[in-house]
């Protein structure tokens, strides 16, 4: 996930070090442009790309060769201007001084829209080539671009291409690395004299004047009305079917049935899916209609099983050894869910029951994405949203987090102000469970019914309702409004969408796995050396008397910070009632944030609203908690 | 000629922007989407009486928040 978990580690790179990092070629363009996929072409590199403005929030770097030589790449997040107005396009603006050639990515559907930004960058005397991408949407929409023209209008060379299926790539990389590294051909203005760059303030410089600019701003304009009118031509063209489609889902009643519809659809569709690739069920609730001899619980008890309890035997069940890597034998076998050594339940819990539902949920949001549907969704969601001092493209960071809160708190960057980004981070990082934690608490609770699993979702929802309403009068702050572009729908891509498939499962095994297996060393450590019983005894006021739970239930809280799917799964041998099964999963979803997702919390949220949102975290846990136990107490 | 907000056009209305009453950060945003004065709008749709408004602008969709299409005055030709 080189784009989603590494950049701010880079990022503090450039800050710091900003001449270490060569920077031969950068790409540069508006939001959802196509950047990603264009630079993913120009480089091998595996990107995350979608079909929404803000899939990029921080940057990924490749090579591509050309006549032997090696040059550096780097794909930017989106920007409009070069006086950014969120996180992300700040991260792009940055990248700017540093990058020895650009090359400017626009949207040959909506010429117009993108030349104001492609002047704004040639302003900058650097080397530059205009990548016209989505050439053949354009086409399909009856729009005609005379790519000459618009290369003698803007001085630079400029390239149609295809992102997607790879048209015209590497004519651009030629183009790109073809001239010598000076300044472009002086760029001309309306009446084709070779002459100066209208001059548009790179900051916003409070000696200009507001009526200068206001003037420098109309001039811009009325030229990129002269150029498009000089290069494009329109045809008219059919309505189609996606048309239809953009209609009716911003339609205020139909769109609305739209969005709940795909909203239950999603989530229908992922634990279809999800229980499919464990169990081999086919399903929506309680007994499965079919069972077909397929699923990776099968896996494990047929080819595994029988290997492990040679093991077991080898070892003798007694020795630190047996508990360490096969854990404790239920009435004298493996149990996978119960027993907790290295190479069962360590193997189990990630491969087993967690992978096929991250699989899962990543193919239905992945599509979601691609199609387009998530802006659309965010514009219904809009009121709800306001509730919560947030709007509604908020709804992507949370949607994000339900996958794995690292990329969604990270993701918080396309939101404009500070507050909205505290308020968002917080309530994914308390009251978003992530698609681990979700497989095993579906795993777990879903055993003892669907009502019980409803209701862990119903007050994680409530929780994430009421923090926010909380959040919206306590904090201060900017709390700007909805503005977004709604893309068209376009229809998935489907090297597009393994190579993002790829990029988030292959992500989650890498940085699961090892800490899915030091988590179980710990708990089998604190067992053997009895440390638990220490923290249990200190601990015992809050977690048996307010919350209800066993003195035991501290070792999975506290191996929650490592990770919440083993610590969901070490409720599984304690011998729950349903109501302590319950409480517990409200709790550990909320409790402790997972080191992962601490660091990117602190990191993007700074230190002093890091702090705070551990401390929303603490009072809403206690709170939580407590409340669930006793109403639950009352209610049987 | 008759002046309106934004957030009063029917839909499929045609409309040209007259004045944005907001702030520089306001003004910035809707720049960047090419929604500034003089430019010809089209209302495609509003969510609910308080959501987001939909117009269409330089062939483009953009969802603008109620409280700021409702600092958008436009004016509208004919009747309507």
């Amino acid at each position: 996930m080189q784009s989603k978990l590494n950049p701010m580690r880079e990022n503090y790179r450039i800050n710091k070090k900003s001449n270490h990092l060569a920077l031969d070629i950068l790409l540069v363009g508006h939001p959802n442009v196509g950047k990603s996929v264009l630079f993913s072409r120009m480089t091998g590199v595996r990107t995350v790309a979608s079909n929404y403005p803000g899939t990029t929030v921080g940057y990924t770097t490749g090579r591509t060769c050309f006549e032997d030589q090696n040059y550096s790449v780097v794909d930017a997040p989106g920007t409009y201007s070069l006086e950014p107005l969120d996180e992300a396009a700040g991260v792009a603006v940055n990248l700017i001084d540093e990058a020895k050639r650009i090359i400017n990515v626009v949207d040959a559907t909506h010429l117009e829209r993108h030349l104001a930004l492609t002047i704004e960058l040639l302003a900058q005397d650097k080397p530059m080539v205009v990548a016209l991408n989505m050439s053949d949407e354009a086409r399909h929409r009856g729009i005609e671009i005379d790519g000459k023209k618009l290369s003698e209008r803007l001085g630079v060379p400029v390239i149609s291409t295809v992102a997607r299926s790879g048209v015209g790539v590497k004519r651009l990389i030629q183009a790109a690395l073809a001239f010598p590294l000076k300044s472009p051909v002086a760029y001309q203005d309306q009446t084709g004299h070779p002459g100066h760059h209208p001059h548009i303030p790179r900051h916003s410089q409070k000696e200009v004047q507001h009526d200068h600019r206001h003037l420098v701003e109309e001039e811009v304009w009325s030229q990129i009305g002269a150029i498009v009118s000089d290069v494009q031509t329109l045809h008219h063209h059919r309505h189609t079917l996606g048309e239809l489609l953009e209609d009716i889902s911003v339609h205020p009643i139909w769109g609305g049935f739209a969005a709940a519809f795909v909203i239950i659809f999603s989530f229908a569709f992922v634990r279809i899916i999800g229980e499919f690739l464990i169990g081999g069920g086919i399903g929506i609730f309680g007994e499965p209609w079919i069972v077909l001899p397929f699923g990776t619980e099968r896996l494990f008890d047929v080819a595994w099983k029988p290997l492990m309890m040679k093991l077991s035997n080898l070892l003798q069940e007694a020795s630190f050894l047996h508990q360490l890597l096969i854990g404790t034998l239920i009435n004298g076998e493996i149990d996978f869910s119960q027993s907790f050594g290295l190479l069962t339940s360590g193997l189990f819990i990630p491969l087993g029951v967690v992978l096929p539902y991250i699989f899962s949920f990543y193919l239905v949001l992945s599509l979601l994405e691609d199609t387009g549907y998530l802006p659309r969704l965010a514009i219904f969601l809009d009121n709800v949203m306001h509730w919560l001092g947030l709007h509604g493209y908020a709804i992507i960071p949370t949607l994000l987090g339900l996958g794995c809160n690292v990329p969604g708190v990270m993701a918080t960057r396309i939101l404009e102000s500070r507050r909205q980004r505290f308020i968002t981070a917080t309530l994914i990082s308390i009251a978003v469970p992530c698609a681990a934690l979700q497989a095993m608490i579906i795993g777990l609770v879903g055993k003892r019914g669907i009502g019980p699993m409803l209701l862990v979702y119903g007050i994680l929802f409530l929780t994430w309702m009421m923090i926010g309403l909380v959040l919206r009068y306590t904090t201060r702050g900017f709390l700007p409004e909805l503005l977004i572009e709604i893309p068209p729908y376009r229809t998935p891509s489907f090297l597009a969408l393994c190579s993002k498939m790829w990029i988030r499962v292959w992500g989650f095994l890498r940085e699961a796995l090892p800490v899915v297996m030091v988590a179980i060393l710990f708990v089998n450590l604190l067992y053997v050396f009895k440390v638990f019983e220490q923290i249990a005894y200190l601990t015992a006021p809050v977690v048996t008397r307010l919350w209800g739970l066993p003195e035991e239930a501290i070792v999975p809280l506290l191996i929650g910070i490592l990770r919440k799917d083993v610590a969901i799964g070490m409720l599984a041998p304690l011998e729950l009632t349903t109501h302590q099964l319950i409480t517990g999963s409200v709790i550990l979803a909320m409790f402790f944030p997972c080191t992962a997702t601490f660091v990117i919390l602190f990191r993007e949220l700074k230190l002093r609203d890091g702090l705070k949102a551990i401390g929303v975290m603490l009072i809403t846990v206690i709170f939580v908690g407590t409340t669930v136990n006793f109403l639950l107490d009352f209610k049987f | 000629m008759t002046e309106k907000l934004l957030t009063e056009l029917s839909s499929d209305q045609e409309a040209e922007i007259v004045t944005i009453d907001g702030g520089w950060i306001m003004q910035a945003r809707l720049k960047e989407l090419g929604i500034v004065a003089g430019r010809k709008v089209k209302k495609i749709s509003r969510v609910g009486a308080m959501g987001p408004v939909i117009i269409l602008v330089n062939r483009a969709q953009v969802a603008v928040g109620a409280g700021m299409a409702s600092r958008i005055a436009v004016k509208v030709k004919s009747n309507a």
